[in-house]
């Protein structure tokens, strides 16, 4: 682990990746995600990489299907539209089984919309929009460190599990300065030696044909195709399993527990500490794997609670998963923001205050 | 002493295609293959499919091979060539994946210079889906989207792909070659070879036209279609080398 250094989100991002073994980056301009893309075309060169402007983000989720494919470490970056256009990309990545790490700058839509920070785009990476039974495991880091230490995990993840990850922040995070100590770097994997790493991936066989390598997704049989979607629902078991993350603050002592991810979690912590003063006990519970959602977490909310509130940068997605971990057992209310507006932390304490005094029975 | 005129090749599997009787893609797999082999390059190439009647190329073409989204293949070779920069790496596409859907991926692969090599099996019209009218249907033509033939007033012109690729820096060798005839055949395959040598050598993107057949979908006998790619296509899509490194031309 380095020293820290002061770093923008999208930069310590990139960098990360580069330390996780990233050594091919494919990229098209899309506002609050550009300094990624220059980043990697001014630095991967120097560490033996290789950056491609893709024509488009079809082109860059493709380019990264091919490198992926044939073993290569990938990241790729967009931003919500260009993240649009790469879902038919993701359902292929998953159903050929092919590593790559995605991160999105979240803004805000629907349509063109606009280029401040949003998280309307919660069903798009949880739900996905591409075709077919997939998952993706979406992380959703709520600092400048955090998101560099899940980037550079998820290129170990990637490769793992054989599957996509998305790394899910917002404008906010991706624009902001913060101190990061960044990880220390990955040995270096050479291309000659991907087959010992990755027996799977297209190298070419070499001498002996038997060692032939296909990537696939197209399985005609519907048994044959049955028993591939079982398989890599055997691997999402396994994913949701292991890789459910969440942090948990005072939620045990609460009478209002708010539930945010990303940006909005550390708004709401600052908003709890306000209204601590006022002598309310509001706890936080903050998602960082988004797919799969820690349910379980909102087992550990008591009969203290009255009310359950789900803050979020949407007109209310995440509110659905809140109310499948929430079981019925409390009510649920949305504090909501959209279109690129962002609460402050005394407007989110002044919110969930009233939304007490009103569903809370005081 | 007997000694053999004509053998399989280690290029292709020993398995039946999928394709049908009279179509030409078992012509085209074969010459990439064979050549493939004679080079010793077998196991170092990597092939890119498409989507369409040769979806399933990599059961038959004895290489390293991935399926690829509608027109992707030159982005998935480029993201391919990026990790395995010696190894001979390749789409194989027809007009629908390449001329219509995967447009863009193809213009910038070839004017990225990407040291790939694509092979493009123009029978003007959409063969796995049933005969719908290809970018490259000719005028007049009848497919199932264009019944009363193709009409220019509606449905616009076709596009003439090696002359476009042509047009850009990076493609450095492009030919159109036909499947139509054993000399055609004999021209064609010494096109591929071309073609994967300007690759090995690193000279920029390769491109190889073929003009093929489908009798299936253009409804008509294996032999009629011959003679429809000779007397209908070859006019609009003239044979020749449109670009090589020597600078020369058809």
């Amino acid at each position: 682990m380095s020293t820290k250094v002061l770093m923008k989100g999208n930069e310590a991002f990139a960098e990360a990746a580069i330390r996780g073994g990233c050594r091919y980056y494919f990229g098209y301009p899309i506002t609050p995600q550009n300094e990624i893309p220059e980043y990697m075309s001014r630095v991967l060169p120097q560490r033996g990489g290789h950056f491609i402007q893709a024509e488009s983000e079809i082109c860059a989720i493709n380019m990264a299907y091919g490198a992926g494919a044939a073993g290569g470490r990938v990241f790729i970056t967009s931003s919500s539209p260009g993240i649009a256009l790469m879902q038919e990309g993701m359902s292929f990545l998953c159903s050929a089984e092919v590593p790559t790490v995605i991160l999105t700058v979240s803004r805000c839509g629907p349509g063109i919309g606009g280029i401040q920070p949003g998280q309307a785009d919660y069903f798009q990476a949880t739900r996905g929009g591409g075709n077919g039974d997939y998952k993706v495991p979406v992380f959703a880091p709520s600092s400048v460190q955090e998101g560099a230490d899940l980037v550079f995990e998820a290129m170990e993840l990637a490769d793992k599990y054989q599957n996509p990850i998305l790394i899910f922040t917002d404008g906010l995070l991706g624009q902001m300065m913060e101190p990061v100590a960044l990880p220390d770097p990955v040995p270096e994997v050479k291309s000659t030696d991907i087959r010992k790493h990755k027996p799977w991936a297209l190298t070419g066989y070499g001498a002996d044909d038997s060692k032939r390598n296909t990537v696939i997704s197209l399985r005609l049989q519907p048994e044959t195709l049955e028993k591939h979607v079982q398989k890599l629902f055997t691997k999402y078991d396994e994913i949701e399993k292991t890789l459910t993350r969440v942090e948990t603050v005072d939620v045990e002592d609460a009478e209002v527990v708010i539930v945010a991810f990303g940006t909005v979690a550390r708004i709401a912590k600052e908003a709890i500490e306000m209204l601590a003063e006022q002598g309310i006990k509001a706890g936080l519970i903050r998602p960082i794997s988004l797919w799969p959602f820690p349910y379980a977490a909102f087992d550990k909310i008591t009969s203290k609670t009255k009310v359950v509130i789900s803050a979020e940068l949407s007109m209310g997605q995440m509110i659905q998963d809140v109310q499948l971990g929430v079981k019925n057992r409390f009510p649920v209310e949305l504090l909501s923001r959209t279109g690129g507006m962002i609460p402050t932390s005394l407007e989110i304490a002044e919110r969930t205050k009233k939304i007490l005094q009103e569903k809370g029975g005081n | 002493m007997l000694k053999p005129v004509y053998e399989y090749t280690k290029g292709m599997l020993r398995v039946d295609t999928n394709f049908c009787p009279g179509c030409t893609h078992g012509i085209s797999h074969r010459l990439i293959t064979e050549t493939l082999e004679e080079m010793g390059k077998l196991g170092e190439a990597i092939g890119c499919g498409p989507i369409g009647c040769a979806v399933l190329a990599h059961k038959f073409m004895n290489v390293d091979m991935c399926e690829c989204a509608h027109g992707r293949a030159p982005a998935v070779a480029s993201g391919i060539k990026r990790v395995h920069q010696n190894n001979l790496v390749f789409t194989y596409q027809g007009d629908g994946d390449l001329a219509s859907i995967g447009t863009a991926e193809i213009i910038h692969a070839a004017a990225r210079g990407e040291h790939i090599t694509t092979f493009f099996v123009n029978n003007a019209i959409y063969g796995m889906t049933g005969g719908q009218m290809a970018p490259t249907t000719l005028v007049g033509q009848k497919s199932t989207t264009s019944q009363a033939g193709r009409d220019i007033a509606q449905a616009g012109f076709p596009i003439k792909v090696s002359e476009l690729i042509a047009t850009l820096d990076g493609a450095v060798y492009v030919e159109r070659v036909a499947l139509n005839t054993p000399g055609n055949v004999n021209k064609a395959k010494k096109a591929v070879r071309r073609a994967f040598e300007v690759q090995e050598k690193k000279l920029g993107f390769s491109f190889v036209e073929f003009v093929s057949t489908c009798p299936t979908n253009w409804g008509v006998s294996p032999i009629a279609a011959m003679d429809f790619l000779k007397e209908k296509m070859l006019p609009y899509y003239p044979l020749g080398v449109f670009k090589s490194p020597e600078g020369g031309d058809a």
